[in-house]
Formats: structure tokens, C-alpha cells, sequence
């Protein structure tokens, strides 16, 4: 169990280093001139190019420029933005907004997605059943900006039920229609995933003996089935916690709300390198963590998994 | 060379897009008198499957209209007058125009080349490099699998979206080459995972000892006897991804970081019309439908085969 867990350790530091020395290769290392791609289209003073040049050690080789920048990250520096802004700061900013809509869209993800899913696996082949079925692989099936987009178009304005953007500073109300767009595709896969892994488990040997024995259905359910049914749902959950922030790009776009995903899409859109890697790596971060505390709390959780 | 096992999913994969009901004899028990296989078990199954039908259907009718749009339409979608800008569906042109004037059914129909055809490529592709890779992987173990398996993990590490928005940006020609590559690059860490782990599954079963003890080569033991058996979960995974990558394509595309004007594409169209979505909601709805049915299609076989090829669902 430790030597797993130390492995696993492992395993995320070398994807940590490799997957951002990508990233940073594919911001800096690709043909162009990085400072041009910083001034934008103004033009630069020669005697700026000299600092710019020397600030981001731009005369060394690519892995020395890596080596810096991330030495850097590691002491928690991510840079400056082209108009002298600690990326810290941009990110600091910025994330909370992306945080707190992916939460609101987490529990709606949670409540309605594990409800759904517990109720048709219950009902297997039933009407509620066939219907959860058919219309998570719709919601699945629309792109979130086509969701994102009707949405506004029928719920916020021809409805008028919720507001079409989250205003200026975000409410809470505001943040609504943005964070159902966002859970939406999460939530059918976590009712199909909890669906499936409760029919499955109502199926095992035990439930049958729990039933045998002359236990109630809501017991059997309850308490037999519906906790060993949740493992893979709450894994699933953590891992996209994660997820959650990576794909607010689209959702912050279209909502106009100015989280981290549009800041990112932002600083690629006017070729701010350093702003662009810098919240790359912290979601790239949250997302391997992620993935390495479920990992993690499979192996404690769930003993008949073996690791060696 | 005998093996008829290994013959029938490549078969029974294409049969749903090439043949109708009627090209595959209905009812007739499987040759030589063995017993069924799993794929000729799950074509029976499959077709009486409303589900598997119509999505079948739909697909097909998706891969016309990409090959050959002007079965469906005449009018090029080029042409526009700015007369017609923004003009509401009618009889005479069912989906209305587009801010240019452009008569926006035939774009519609246009666009769904572009979709089908980054869906299918990146997948094939992608799935290729997983099958190959994976099986490597998985039939080798050792310092071969351990590192395939962080290198899958590396690409995992990035979200999709994210990085296609980086790395397209940086490559600055935006065409279905570069976006196809892209979504190859990153789209095939998941399906490795899976080949991966079917192969474990596989390797140890008494058939695959049998066949080494008769004295056959790896070679022959991963293509005759661990493939043909270990490809099932890919396959479904495989239909899923078409739906998955021609969704991302078009959120690419929708985010201008994927293909570009003049080119015609679903996600281009309703990336235009965003800023017309209350005077011209048809500008979103036509080509957000098309997508979205595309998609729907791709993952709904893909959940009918699962069903079909899965014996412990039965």
C-alpha cells in the first residue's frame, strides 16, 4: 500500500514536468519570435527587445528556458504578463469565479445526476429508466456551446426564468443557468454510471441473500447496494471536479463570465505566452491531483483491489 | 491461417454502414456449423434493435451528405446576395440565410463534409496508434508497457479542448489537416488505456498458452488470437469517439482556433451566429441540430454495441 501510493507519487511528478514541458513547448518553442508574439502588433524598441530577451532568457537553449520557468513555478513564480502583471495575480483573480461556478455546477451534478440514476437503476427497463437512458445520451450528444446557447435563447430570454449572463460582479442567481450549462454532460454521465453500477450490484449474490433472508427492498437497497453502487460514481466525481475547471472555457465564454477558462482562451487569443502556460499548469495541476487522490482513495477505499 | 474467429469483426464492424438487412442472409445459422461467434451473435441481436437501426441510419444518411451534398441540394453554397441577409426559413428555403445572404440549407448540408470527415479520420488514426501501442503494451508488459503508460498519462494530463486551443494557436494554419492532427495527438491516450487492459485480459487465457505451445510467434499470437478477442471494447469506445471528436471540432472551430472562413462547418456557422442568436435564432438552431443528431447517432450505436457485445449484460 505505502510502495503504491510512493509509485503513484512518482508517476505524478514525472507527468507534472512532462506534460508542462509540453505545453511550454508548444507556447515558446514553435517557430516565431515569442517577443513579437508578446508586443502583439505594436511595434518594440529595440532596448525593450534586450531586456524582454535577457528577462525571459530567450538567448538560451529551450530545455535551459524550461529549467527557469519552472524552477520558478515550483517557488510558486509564474511569470508577468506583457503589461508587467504577476500571472499569480491574473489567476488569483480569476479563479475563484471558475471555482465557485464549478461548484454550484458540482452539486447540481451530484443531486440530480445520482437521483436519476438510483431511480432508473431501480426501475430497470421501466419508463424512467428507458427515459434517463435515452436523454443523458442526448444532453451528452449536444455540444456545450449549442446547450450553452439555447439555453440563453430559450430559458433566459424567451422564458425569462433565470438572467442570461452572470453580471458584473457574479450573483449567485447569475450563476445559475452558466453552472446547469456546465453540469449538464457531467450529470448524465454520473446518472448513467451510478444506473449501471446499481443494476449491477442488485444483481450480486449478496442482494439476493439481503432479499432471501426477508430484509425490506428499501433495506436492500439502502443499505446493501446503493453504498458498494456509489464507488465508482464518487471517483468519477473527484476526477471531475478537476474537469469541471478545464472546460469552463466554453461556458465562461458564452456567459461572459471572466473566470480562469476565459482568461486562459483570452491570453491565447493575444499570444500572452507566459499568462497562457502559467494557468495551463495550474489546471493541469488540480487535474492530476485530482486523478491522484482518487487513485489514492481507491486503494484505501476499496480492499479488493490489489496493488503490487 | 484457418482461424475463422478472426475474420468476423472487421465484417461485422463495416456491416452496419455498408449493408442493408438484406445482404446479410437473415436466419442463417453461421458457417461450417460452429457454434455462433460473439459478433455474429450481436449482428443478429443488433439488428432488431430500434436504436442500432436508427442511428445506423442516420450515419449513413450523414456520410452521403458528406460524400455527395448535392444529392441533397443544388444551390451552392457559395453564392449570396446580401438581399437575402438574415432572411427567417421559408417554403422555398427551409432553413433561411445567413448574414451574407447565403442560403443556409445548403451550407448546412455542406458543412456536415468537414464534420464526418475529421470524425472518421481522427478516429481511425487514433485508434490505430491505441490498438498497435496498447497491444504492444499490454502483450509485452515490462519497461515497454511502463512506458506507454506514462506517455498516455502525459496526454491525459491536458484537456482536450485546452489543448487544442494551444497547440492550434501555435501551429497558425488552421486546416482539417492540422485540426485532425491535433485531435489525433491528443484523442488516443484513452483508447491505449483500454486496449491496454483487454490484452491483460486476454493474454492469459488457455487458448493464447495453447498457441505458444504449438511454437507460433508473437506476431501471430497478437494478430490471430489476442486482437481479434481484445478489440471488442475498443470498437465501442471507437464509434463513441467519432460523436466525441466531431464535438470537439466544431468547439474548436466555434472558439476560432479550429478551421477557418471560407471554409463551411457547423461549428464555424454557429460561432458566426452568436452574436445574432435573438434576431436570427435560426442561424443557431439548423446547424446546432445537425451536430448535435450527428453526435447522438455515433454515441447511440456505440451504446448498442456495448449492449450487443457485452455477454455479461445478456
Amino acid at each position: 500500500m505505502t510502495s503504491y501510493i510512493i509509485r503513484r507519487l512518482g508517476q505524478f511528478v514525472l507527468v507534472f514536468f512532462a506534460a508542462t514541458l509540453m505545453i511550454y513547448a508548444m507556447v515558446f518553442a514553435i517557430p516565431g519570435d515569442p517577443i513579437r508574439a508578446l508586443a502583439g502588433d505594436k511595434p518594440m524598441p529595440d532596448s525593450l527587445r534586450q531586456t524582454l530577451t535577457q528577462q525571459f532568457h530567450l538567448d538560451e537553449p529551450f530545455l535551459v528556458q524550461y529549467w527557469y520557468y519552472i524552477t520558478g513555478v515550483i517557488q510558486g513564480d509564474l511569470g508577468t504578463s506583457f503589461n508587467n502583471r504577476e500571472v499569480t495575480e491574473i489567476i488569483s483573480e480569476r479563479f475563484p469565479r471558475t471555482l465557485r461556478l464549478a461548484i454550484y455546477a458540482f452539486i447540481i451534478e451530484v443531486i440530480i445526476g445520482v437521483s436519476a440514476g438510483i431511480w432508473a437503476g431501480i426501475r430497470k427497463d421501466k419508463f424512467f429508466d428507458s427515459l434517463v437512458k435515452v436523454s443523458t445520451v442526448a444532453v451528452i450528444s449536444v455540444p456545450i456551446f449549442v446547450l450553452g446557447f439555447m439555453a440563453q435563447l430559450i430559458i433566459g430570454v424567451r422564458l425569462g426564468w433565470l438572467p442570461v449572463t452572470a453580471g458584473n460582479p457574479p450573483s449567485l442567481y447569475g450563476y445559475l443557468l452558466p453552472a446547469i450549462v456546465l453540469a449538464s454532460v457531467s450529470l448524465a454521465y454520473v446518472a448513467r454510471l451510478t444506473r449501471s453500477s446499481l443494476v449491477e450490484n442488485l444483481r450480486s449474490d449478496y442482494v439476493r441473500t439481503a432479499k432471501s433472508k426477508g430484509l425490506t427492498q428499501r433495506r436492500v437497497i439502502g443499505v446493501h447496494t446503493f453504498r458498494n453502487s456509489l464507488i465508482p460514481v464518487v471517483t468519477f466525481l473527484a476526477i471531475d471536479l478537476g474537469a469541471l475547471m478545464g472546460g469552463a472555457i466554453v461556458t465562461e465564454t458564452i456567459f461572459n463570465i471572466p473566470g480562469i477558462g476565459r482568461a486562459v482562451y483570452e491570453a491565447v487569443l493575444a499570444q500572452e505566452g507566459n499568462v497562457v502556460v502559467g494557468i495551463v499548469t495550474v489546471l493541469v495541476i488540480i487535474y492530476a491531483v485530482a486523478n491522484l487522490v482518487v487513485d489514492v482513495m481507491y486503494a484505501v477505499l476499496d480492499p479488493r483491489i490489489r496493488y503490487d | 491461417m484457418t482461424d475463422i474467429t478472426s475474420k468476423p469483426p472487421t465484417e461485422a464492424v463495416l456491416a452496419p454502414d455498408v449493408a442493408t438487412p438484406e445482404v446479410v442472409p437473415a436466419g442463417v445459422p453461421p458457417k461450417q456449423g460452429k457454434p455462433a461467434s460473439l459478433w455474429s451473435d450481436a449482428w443478429k441481436e443488433l439488428r432488431r434493435k430500434p436504436t442500432f437501426v436508427i442511428s445506423a441510419v442516420i450515419i449513413i444518411v450523414m456520410v452521403v451528405m458528406a460524400a455527395v451534398p448535392t444529392l441533397f441540394t443544388s444551390v451552392d453554397p457559395r453564392e449570396c446576395s446580401l438581399l437575402n441577409a438574415l432572411q427567417p426559413p421559408s417554403a422555398e428555403h427551409w432553413f433561411g440565410f445567413d448574414l451574407q445572404g447565403c442560403d443556409y440549407y445548403s451550407r448546412t448540408i455542406h458543412g456536415a463534409r468537414n464534420s464526418v470527415a475529421i470524425g472518421l479520420v481522427v478516429t481511425f488514426f487514433a485508434s490505430l496508434i491505441a490498438v498497435t501501442l496498447g497491444s504492444l503494451a499490454g502483450y509485452k508488459g515490462g519497461w515497454i508497457d511502463s512506458s506507454l503508460a506514462r506517455l498516455a498519462d502525459i496526454f491525459f494530463a491536458i484537456p482536450l479542448i485546452l489543448a487544442g486551443i494551444v497547440l492550434l494557436n501555435a501551429l497558425g494554419s488552421k486546416s482539417v489537416w492540422t485540426v485532425s492532427a491535433v485531435l489525433i495527438v491528443f484523442g488516443w491516450p484513452t483508447m491505449l488505456r483500454l486496449m491496454r487492459s483487454s490484452v491483460l485480459s486476454v493474454r492469459e487465457l488457455d487458448y493464447v498458452d495453447a498457441a505458444r505451445a504449438l511454437g507460433a510467434s508473437d506476431w501471430r499470437i497478437i494478430t490471430r488470437h489476442i486482437l481479434p478477442n481484445g478489440i471488442t471494447p475498443v470498437v465501442v469506445y471507437a464509434t463513441i469517439t467519432v460523436g466525441v471528436v466531431i464535438s470537439a471540432e466544431a468547439t474548436l472551430s466555434f472558439l476560432n482556433v479550429g478551421l477557418q472562413l471560407p471554409a463551411i462547418s457547423w461549428g464555424l456557422m454557429i460561432s458566426v451566429a452568436q452574436n445574432r442568436i435573438l434576431e436570427a435564432p435560426h442561424l443557431l438552431f439548423f446547424p446546432g441540430l445537425f451536430l448535435s443528431i450527428t453526435v447522438f447517432s455515433f454515441i447511440l450505436m456505440g451504446d448498442a454495441l456495448r449492449d450487443a457485445l457485452d455477454p455479461k449484460l445478456r
